[in-house]
């Protein structure tokens, strides 16, 4: 970092829409689901047709509820929806029902840890409100303004969508990506979303300023907008960040307004300056009434709150004593704590073990072979297994990486594999001695040396009867024995 | 035997029960009468004669096998056009519908095709049920069968003129200020506005989602108290609709209103625009309450005076959201545009009317930022107001009456150009839909002054229909004016 970025603060918050994966939408009964053939899970609710009226889904209410209180926010007593009133053809009814001056979390937190330590970023409000339709812009640039034509798909209209607000508490790109990612596995460990930045099932929007260190306001508030994977996120901030700085540098006015992301190019560009503020006149929804969470309900949902992503990496580090690095992979998502506890519960006491085969080995396959951990058809209690038969001295560490391969391939187990490929290590005394003697007939000097007291050369010749019995031998056996006869 | 289309329905499904006559029969007769009378009348926006005459032969092969649906099985009925109504266009009374075809039913047209009701057709309205006298009709003016020239009332006023021509024995209507129960009074019908939440929304092309509430239009207090019973009830589609099973709310219908106590408005009394001939009539009402039994007395209602403009903030703010959704973009009636934008603004500007895009206006600009507060938010307010002042009034009187309209039916063209004075005609009856009680329109008669029906208002408690359909009854029964052939317009 040079001097000049130093004089300046960056200030960013984020803006999380993450849709919930109840079994149908947020206000009738159609279907929740990614794709499909369009406009199939439509009704005249979610079309927004004359007449039609919604009906709150109370299951989306408690998973609200549970996101709010897994980030420390407190539940309104009382709650209600309001409409948005602006017009877009996505829009069935050119208002989105939402949540306004009662959300239904609000004032909570989340930790986020990296080379700062630990800090906590404030979360303003957890509210919830329905997803719009997709629109496709046919010929142009592919936006509305130049289209030849556009095609509305109404699918996705109607799917309960949490939007997560953060205070501007959050400094730098970097730790605008922490946050996504601490949201997102704590999100999934909820198993209230698919949490796919890719599928836009969760979706960060950022406010970004610059301004001089120290000053009483903040700079001009940009929005930046398209940020589809948290790489992007980082990618997309950074790139903001260092514009802000370089303008303010060259003595330029920063305006507010909305910036895209461009993937490609790794830069953000002018979508719309926001002179004027649009008016959403927001008013109740008067086709719903006000609710009040059950306080002895909303007690339930807190006591069966799963562990946190935070607290697990706690008790990750302290019950299995790893590494911060295996901490933090294994812990990465629930589905990969899941696996590993599986398996370290299979064969307890080796836990460390486990993790490293996990990180160090079986990630490297799944990189590879481009798959997630539950795509794969090695088991939990397969990979134990095979830790079991590299303790038990049946085969070697580096063996044991070309046994993991073919269970990764087959999804066999370990001791099939090894038994498959030859690749048994010899532990039985009676069946290595002859090559022992062999070896020590074959290298007089090195079998002197180490009669003379010099052990170290005992290495090489395990090294030899390795060699010999193409490397089936346990070398520990092979170890023993010589020792035995030459001292 | 009488002219069927002057039948109440009561006495149409004792007949059908009796065997005395079909179910065909009956809808065969009205729809000859809506035929005959219609030309001078344009009520309907719609018929479904076939479909009426198929639900007919199958209400009496039901009967024939002593299963029918309910007691008015066979007994036909007409609709609003703002009902939706599955695969028969459905257009709220704007061109802006024109060409939609609901591909559901509401939850009234469900129930009264589960009771076995064959639907003759769909109604006329002032557009998006804005106005007082169906001249704000997308489609064209309905007429009055008592006069020609005067307005049916509005905005159900296709469905009053055609309950009052005979051309239908009754019809589901809804009333957001006064949209039921004025032109059931100008038209000499009964017409009834149940407690807010009483009668699901669901399906009903929304005006005012928290004022909107459906009800009967019918020649007697007793067809409106069956009818309601027909269409009443909790409705899971309906998140507003009250968790109450429907009532038979004939049950106790003749209990009399001796020693009930009844209340007089002060701050109705000498009302701006009463016709002297509106006063007659309802004074001549109250002395046969109190003939009755009824103990009258006068109640303070401060808060009233304010209910009309109070009511025109609420009902276009709420109307402003709602009917954005008519945009061109998936349904019904589009004009040509050069891009989004133009195309959006061009279809609401060719299929709105005149009324509908002022109150659209008037309801954006009251929910504005920096106004919401001091229009919206202050209207929210006298709404609460009212609804303290009527529970503090209900803890000394069970009812409370007054003249349902200032006027009788208004001639065409007379209040088109001064909507103030169109608005004025809900003066008595926007109250209720602000505190979301009951109320129920009685004909008592012919003004004096211009030989056309005035109507009286008899508001009750929220979910105290009973006791309004008590009093009502025994007013009408005591009054017999249905009975006389006074009470028949003729064309």
């Amino acid at each position: 970092m040079n001097v000049a970025t130093d004089l300046y603060e960056t200030t960013i918050g984020l803006e999380t829409h993450v849709e919930l994966s109840t079994a149908s939408k947020m206000f009738c009964g159609c279907e929740v689901g990614f794709a499909g053939e369009p406009n199939t899970r439509t009704c005249p609710v979610c079309l927004g047709l004359p007449g039609s009226l919604p009906v709150a889904n109370a299951r989306a209410i408690e998973y609200t509820i549970r996101i709010a209180l897994a980030l420390g926010c407190s539940i309104a007593p009382r709650s209600l929806f309001h409409r948005k009133n602006y017009f877009y053809p996505d829009m069935p009814k050119n208002y989105q029902i939402s949540q306004y001056d009662f959300p239904l979390g609000s004032q909570g937190f989340l930790e986020i840890t990296g080379e700062w330590g630990t800090k906590r970023i404030g979360i303003n409000r957890v509210h919830l409100e329905e997803d719009t339709g997709k629109s496709i812009h046919v010929g142009g640039s592919g936006r509305i303004a130049d289209s030849d034509y556009s095609l509305e798909d109404f699918n996705r209209a109607g799917t309960p969508l949490v939007e997560i607000v953060s205070e501007p508490d959050i400094s730098s790109a970097e730790e605008a990506r922490a946050y996504v990612t601490e949201l997102r596995a704590l999100l999934e460990s909820l198993d209230v979303s698919d949490v796919r930045m890719e599928e836009g099932s969760m979706r960060v929007d950022a406010n970004v300023s610059v301004a001089l260190a120290g000053a009483e306001e903040y700079g001009a508030k940009v929005e930046v907008k398209n940020m589809n994977s948290i790489r992007s996120v980082g990618r997309a901030l950074e790139y903001e960040e260092m514009r802000q700085r370089r303008a303010l540098e060259a003595g330029e006015i920063l305006i507010q307004e909305t910036r895209h992301f461009d993937e490609k190019a790794g830069t953000t560009s002018s979508l719309r300056t926001k002179e004027f503020a649009f008016d959403y006149r927001y008013f109740p929804e008067p086709d719903l009434v006000p609710f009040e969470p059950d306080p002895a309900a909303v007690e339930a949902i807190q006591a069966s709150l799963p562990e946190t992503p935070a607290t697990r990496r706690e008790r990750f580090a302290a019950e299995y004593g790893l590494s911060d690095y295996d901490v933090g992979v294994l812990t990465s998502s629930r589905a990969t704590s899941s696996w590993f506890e599986a398996a370290a519960t299979v064969y307890p006491g080796e836990a460390k073990k486990i993790a490293n085969w996990i990180t160090a080995d079986l990630f490297g396959l799944l990189n590879e072979a481009g798959i997630e951990l539950d795509g794969s058809k090695i088991t939990p209690a397969q990979l134990a297994g095979l830790v079991d038969l590299i303790d038990a001295g049946t085969i070697s560490g580096k063996q044991a990486k070309r046994v993991l391969a073919e269970m990764f391939a087959t999804g066999k187990d370990a001791a099939d594999v090894a038994k498959e490929q030859g690749l048994e290590q010899v532990s039985d005394e009676g069946a290595l001695e002859q090559a022992v003697d062999e070896v020590i007939a074959e290298n007089p000097d090195a079998a002197e040396k180490v009669r003379g007291g010099q052990l170290n050369t005992i290495g090489f010749l395990v090294g030899a009867v390795m060699k010999k019995t193409r490397g089936q031998a346990n070398p520990g056996i092979v170890n023993d024995l010589l020792k035995r006869k030459l001292t | 035997m009488p002219d069927l289309h002057w039948t109440s329905a009561r006495e149409l499904a004792r007949m059908l029960e009796a065997k005395e006559v079909s179910s065909v029969e009956v809808t065969e007769a009205f729809i000859a009468r809506g035929n005959e009378v219609d030309p001078k009348l344009h009520a309907y926006l719609s018929t479904t004669a076939e479909t009426a005459l198929e639900a007919a032969r199958a209400a009496d092969e039901r009967r024939a096998s002593g299963e029918g649906l309910s007691a008015f099985d066979g007994v036909p009925i007409a609709y609003k056009d703002i009902f939706c109504t599955k695969g028969v266009a459905t257009t709220s009374g704007s061109r802006i519908l024109e060409g939609f075809v609901p591909p559901y039913d509401s939850t009234v047209v469900a129930r009264g095709h589960g009771a076995g009701l064959p639907m003759l057709g769909k109604l006329n309205m002032d557009e998006f049920a804005m106005g007082s006298s169906t001249e704000n009709s997308g489609f064209g003016p309905t007429h009055n069968p008592w006069d020609l020239n005067a307005v049916p009332g509005g905005s159900s006023g296709g469905s009053t003129a055609l309950v009052a021509a005979g051309g239908v024995p009754w019809s589901w209507g809804t009333d957001t200020g006064g949209s039921v129960r004025q032109p059931a009074s100008v038209c000499g019908l009964v017409g009834v506005k149940p407690t807010y939440g009483r009668v699901s929304r669901f399906g009903v092309i929304a005006f005012a989602s928290s004022l909107d509430s459906p009800g009967p239009i019918t020649r007697t207090v007793e067809d409106a108290a069956a009818l309601l019973s027909i269409g009443a009830g909790h409705d899971p589609f309906d998140s507003t609709s009250i968790p109450h099973e429907a009532e038979d709310y004939l049950d106790g219908i003749d209990g009399g209103i001796e020693g009930m106590r009844i209340g007089i408005v002060d701050e109705f009394q000498g009302a701006e625009g009463t016709q002297p001939g509106v006063t007659t009539r309802i004074d001549e009402a109250y002395a046969r309450l109190e003939k009755l039994g009824a103990k009258l007395e006068s109640i303070s209602l401060p808060s009233f005076e304010h209910g009309i403009s109070a009511y025109y903030l609420v009902a276009p703010a709420e109307a402003s959201s709602n009917l954005a959704r008519y945009d061109g973009v998936r349904y019904a009636f589009r004009a040509a545009g050069d891009d989004i934008v133009s195309m959006m603004s061009r279809t609401r500007d060719e299929g709105f009317g005149d009324e509908v895009k002022r109150r659209i206006m008037l309801g954006t600009y009251a929910l504005a930022a920096g106004y919401y507060d001091a229009y919206y938010g202050k209207a929210q307010k006298v709404r609460t107001l009212i609804t303290r002042d009527l529970e503090r009034a209900y803890e000394s009187v069970d009812l409370i009456v007054s003249p349902t309209s200032p006027t009788t039916a208004f001639k065409l063209g007379e209040r088109t150009s001064d909507p103030l004075s169109m608005y004025l005609s809900d003066i008595f009856t926007v109250p209720v839909n602000m505190a979301g009680n009951a109320g129920i329109s009685v004909p008592c008669g012919l003004s004096p002054d211009d030989g056309l029906p005035v109507g009286l208002q008899i508001i009750s408690r929220s979910l105290d229909e009973k006791t309004m359909f008590r009093a009502a009854y025994a007013f009408e029964k005591d009054f017999g004016w249905i009975e006389s052939p006074e009470s028949r317009p003729s064309l």
